[in-house]
């Protein structure tokens, strides 16, 4: 394994994965969707995970609250600690008790995540019934008053309401609601306003923003849209075939991407211009050549080296360490001085 | 709701006349004279004589028709040639172990398959999940004879746990009346245990692989409860629609089960009525199994609307 | 996850991969054709299962008389053998005769709206009445004979296959093809022989044996009632009905051929799964 040095651990991290490993043993061979993945999440914070669909986003997220069957054939390895606590060695029912009261996930799909034959209200009382003993009449009432907080008109009549009697946005309110019910420190969300309406995506956004200030949660926001890591998020990581090839600041990041990747995934996103064409920077809009490559050999070098234009024939050979570059900001990648100096 | 139930029941108008006409037609479309037929080979004319004329078989085919089902419509099911009781009153008396036997084989086959199905699925290709199907691709093969002769000889002639063959009223105690119903009971639900739980299994597996499964989990539901709470309600509607088509499958297997394990219903009533040829106790049993058939399958439909909240009427 | 690319198979291995992949047509095939063998050369395996034999009555299974003896003193294994002959042209006999007619009307049903209403009223009403007593009701009006038995079976199983072929008709009518096939005024026969029939093919092939599996219980059933194929006919449903009296004391008469029964029906279920798994995975999850 190419040695990737240990991202210095904050004092303040809430979550902390090492070296993530999550691999699904099929009949053709190890389909490798994350392999060695390490980040932190400070208190507070909102951290994106950005990437293609298929790079190992949401199998981390799903790994990280060991969420994926044992059944399917899949191995995992690395550490996950929510504030300290090992989360891969703990039995079942302790995952249990720390799934949706300490970290909680919300996913991209608000119209197939809740249950269509249990009412909101009992959905979001469940959490609080499991995980804070609540009688059922105070559960409800919390409920309630989770609606209220996730501003859903006349919250108290809505509770009553099935899934199918909400809109798109109205579920994923419902979902976060869920989610918060427990006061969690992490809360991951998985693409949580990709099936949204364009005019819905942003408030849902703000909403979470805004009660991640008032609850202090953590987020983990995966999103494939640049867009979005810009307008919400502290810190970025970006992913590319099951491993992290760039984390920064996302300021610094956009200012100054030092993968290839990164750079292909920023001069993709469609900007309005004055005449309202949608073009990127440069006029023109572009995407990233190639294919994502098969996760079912093992990749020797760097992943993005076919599709790179900057590849030298070292990167076919070596896998590039993931080395700081500048305060807070790594990239894996051999050519960095010549990517940063090349124009975009 | 009460518009839908009242359209339903209308549309089963059409269905029952059908079955009216059928059961009417049977008796003259078939080759030759039907009094004959009823009476048997070795009648006299003067008796194929008395049951053209008790039958109205003299009068012309439509009015033959009118007749019947205006006695169909006022309750009247016709009259037994041999007892001469109308068949309403031998159906009364025979009712009792029929509904007995029907009653625990669905309680049983229900509490029983639906907790296979639900774990098979939940252990999908594991073997739990090979024994319940391999026992359900049993269930569909073994004759309920075969199986209910089997569990007399084991549990009646070697171990003397229960009695042999017979039924005992309720009116003599309902222990009594467990205990003779517990073999036939096990003997029919087999098949009916088979399917439910095949449908018990399909249908889950495809709820358990729905994204508001994940979610529970999320959640820190522990899996009882997402397996019962979460997934059992929403596999509800295809289980349920199973068990009213496998009514037909009870319906067919209470005249078996009542001659293997000699229990006075109205199974019996039906082969004895065929053995003499008892025309018109055949007919009337068919009238009401069909429509007790029919008003099942009504009543299914309705309670669509308690495991569903999106099924509205 | 999904994804699974399947790699090129040579050509060598590829019926062994067939079998491993479809191991339940494997099984249920290779008995079935133990059980078609049977039929076939009954004459020489077995004695004459009609001849009554007065000293040997009741005689338990032994290597004289492997299943036993019934109260007449008939060889129970002769009578077996020669019931595999009639269950199996039961079985076939009635899926063939169901399945034919049921794919006419259906199609015909699925294809004219106006005939459809009638039609289908008929066989909600044929549905409604319980197979067997359905059944019942046609043997003991005509005189008994294997064919009348073949008739009375097969008819309560017609609406079933008329229903398959019908929604297999309507859903492929509203295809895009079929569409532009009578936009571009192919006639109605050419429509139904070239685009519509071919697709109720492989719905149909599982169905049938379904039906086959099923004919052959219900011939038994109605046997064992005293309803079913005549008495001198050695069908396994008769020998199991005669057995009935000397339960008790001979429980052979009846575990031999309800066992045969039991081992035929399973192969073609066996046979009917996997052909369900393996030609259209969508009646799979419908089933």
């Amino acid at each position: 394994m190419a040695s990737e040095p240990e991202v210095a651990v904050t004092a303040n991290a809430v979550l902390s994965v090492r070296d993530l490993r999550t691999h699904f043993l099929t009949r053709d061979g190890a389909v490798r969707a994350v392999d060695g993945v390490s980040f932190d999440v400070k208190r507070g914070e909102t951290l994106c995970i950005v990437g293609e669909s298929g790079c190992g986003k949401s199998v981390s997220a799903l790994s990280i609250m060991r969420l994926i069957p044992e059944n399917v054939g899949r191995s995992m390895a690395g550490s996950v600690r929510l504030e300290g606590t090992e989360l891969t060695t703990l039995s079942e029912r302790q995952m249990r008790a720390i799934r949706g009261n300490r970290i909680s996930m919300i996913f991209q799909e608000p119209m197939t995540s809740l249950n269509p034959v249990l009412t909101v209200g009992a959905q979001i009382a469940e959490s609080l019934r499991i995980h804070q003993r609540l009688p059922q009449r105070a559960a409800w009432e919390r409920a309630v008053e989770m609606l209220a907080m996730v501003r859903i008109a006349d919250p108290a009549r809505r509770a009553a309401d099935y899934p199918h009697q909400l809109s798109g946005g109205m579920r994923q309110r419902v979902m976060i609601a869920i989610a918060l019910a427990c006061n969690p420190q992490v809360l991951i969300a998985d693409e949580p306003t990709t099936a949204l309406d364009v005019t819905i995506q942003a408030q849902i956004l703000n909403l979470m923003l805004e009660l991640k200030q008032r609850l202090s949660t953590a987020i983990v926001l995966i999103t494939h849209d640049l867009g979005v890591v810009a307008e919400t998020a502290q810190r970025a990581i970006v992913m590319y075939a099951g491993r992290k090839v760039e984390e920064a600041p996302v300021a610094e990041l956009f200012r100054n991407p030092l993968h290839p990747y990164t750079r292909g995934l920023i001069n993709s996103i469609p900007r309005r211009t004055a005449a309202g064409r949608r073009t990127n920077i440069r006029g023109r809009l572009q995407e990233i050549s190639g294919i994502v490559p098969s996760l079912r050999e093992e990749i020797v070098g760097c992943a993005f080296a076919p599709r790179c234009s900057f590849a030298v024939e070292r990167c076919s050979r070596e896998r590039p360490a993931l080395d700081p570059h500048a305060p807070e900001h790594l990239a894996a990648c051999w050519e960095v001085a010549r990517v940063a100096a090349a124009v975009r | 709701m009460t518009a839908y139930i009242v359209r339903r029941l209308l549309a089963t108008i059409p269905v029952m006349v059908v079955v009216a006409l059928f059961v009417f037609l049977l008796l003259h479309l078939t080759p030759g004279d039907p009094a004959a037929v009823i009476a048997g080979d070795d009648a006299s004319p003067a008796d194929i004589e008395a049951i053209r004329r008790k039958l109205g078989l003299d009068l012309a085919i439509w009015q033959q028709f009118v007749i019947y089902v205006g006695n169909l419509l006022r309750g009247d099911l016709g009259t037994s040639i041999f007892s001469n009781l109308p068949v309403l009153t031998l159906v009364k008396q025979r009712l009792e172990p029929s509904l007995v036997l029907a009653v625990s084989t669905l309680v049983l086959a229900i509490a029983l398959a639906i907790p296979m199905g639900v774990l098979a699925a939940w252990k999908a290709r594991s073997w739990i999940d090979r024994v319940v199907m391999g026992f359900s691709v049993l269930g569909f093969a073994v004759p309920v004879f075969l199986i209910g002769y089997l569990l007399i000889y084991v549990f009646a002639i070697e171990l003397r746990w229960l009695p042999v063959q017979g039924y005992r009223p309720l009116a003599q105690g309902i222990e009594q009346t467990a205990r003779s119903i517990l073999l036939p009971a096990i003997a029919l639900s087999m098949v009916y245990m088979a399917l439910i739980a095949r449908m018990t299994r399909a249908s889950m597996l495809e709820v358990l692989s729905e994204d508001y499964i994940r979610t529970a989990h999320s959640k820190g539901v522990a899996t009882i409860v997402v397996l019962l709470r979460h997934a059992l309600k929403n596999a509800a509607v295809p289980i349920v629609t199973v068990i009213g088509i496998g009514l037909t499958l009870l319906i067919s297997g209470v005249v078996i089960t009542e001659t293997v394990f000699n229990i006075p219903g109205l199974g019996r009533l039906t082969v004895d009525a065929i053995l003499k040829r008892d025309y018109p106790i055949i007919q009337g049993l068919i009238i009401l199994f069909a429509g007790a058939k029919v008003l099942v399958n009504l009543m299914i439909d309705i309670s669509y609307v308690f495991f569903d909240p999106r099924i509205r009427y | 996850m999904a994804a699974v690319i399947t790699a090129a198979v040579p050509a060598a291995s590829s019926s062994l991969d067939w079998i491993r992949r479809n191991p339940t047509i494997v099984i249920g095939s290779t008995i079935l054709g133990l059980f078609v063998a049977i039929a076939l050369i009954a004459p020489w395996i077995a004695g004459d299962p009609l001849s009554f034999d007065p000293l040997n009555r009741l005689k338990r299974p032994s290597k004289e008389f492997w299943f036993g003896t019934d109260q007449f003193g008939r060889d129970v294994f002769s009578r077996v053998v020669y019931g595999t002959r009639i269950s199996l042209i039961v079985g076939v006999s009635v899926a063939v005769i169901a399945t034919v007619t049921g794919l006419l009307v259906g199609v015909l049903c699925g294809y004219y709206r106006r005939l459809d209403d009638i039609v289908m009223r008929v066989m909600d009403g044929l549905m409604a009445i319980p197979a067997i007593l359905l059944a019942i009701a046609l043997i003991t009006l005509m005189k008994a004979s294997l064919l009348i038995v073949v008739i009375a079976i097969s008819i309560p199983e017609i609406p079933r296959v008329v229903r398959l072929v019908r929604s297999v008709v309507l859903s492929v009518r509203g295809l895009p093809y079929i569409e532009a096939a009578v936009a571009s005024g192919a006639r109605s026969r050419i429509i139904m022989t070239r685009h519509i029939l071919p697709s109720t093919v492989a719905p149909l092939v599982v169905q049938s044996t379904y039906v086959c599996a099923s004919a052959i219980l219900i011939e038994a059933g109605l046997s064992f009632l005293g309803a079913g194929t005549p008495p001198e006919i050695p069908s396994w449903g008769n020998v199991i009905s005669l057995g009935r009296a000397f339960f008790q004391i001979s429980p052979w008469i009846i575990f031999f051929p309800g066992l045969m029964l039991a081992i035929a029906v399973l192969a073609i279920n066996l046979v009917g799964d996997g052909l369900r798994d393996s030609l259209d995975p969508r009646i799979a999850r419908r089933m």
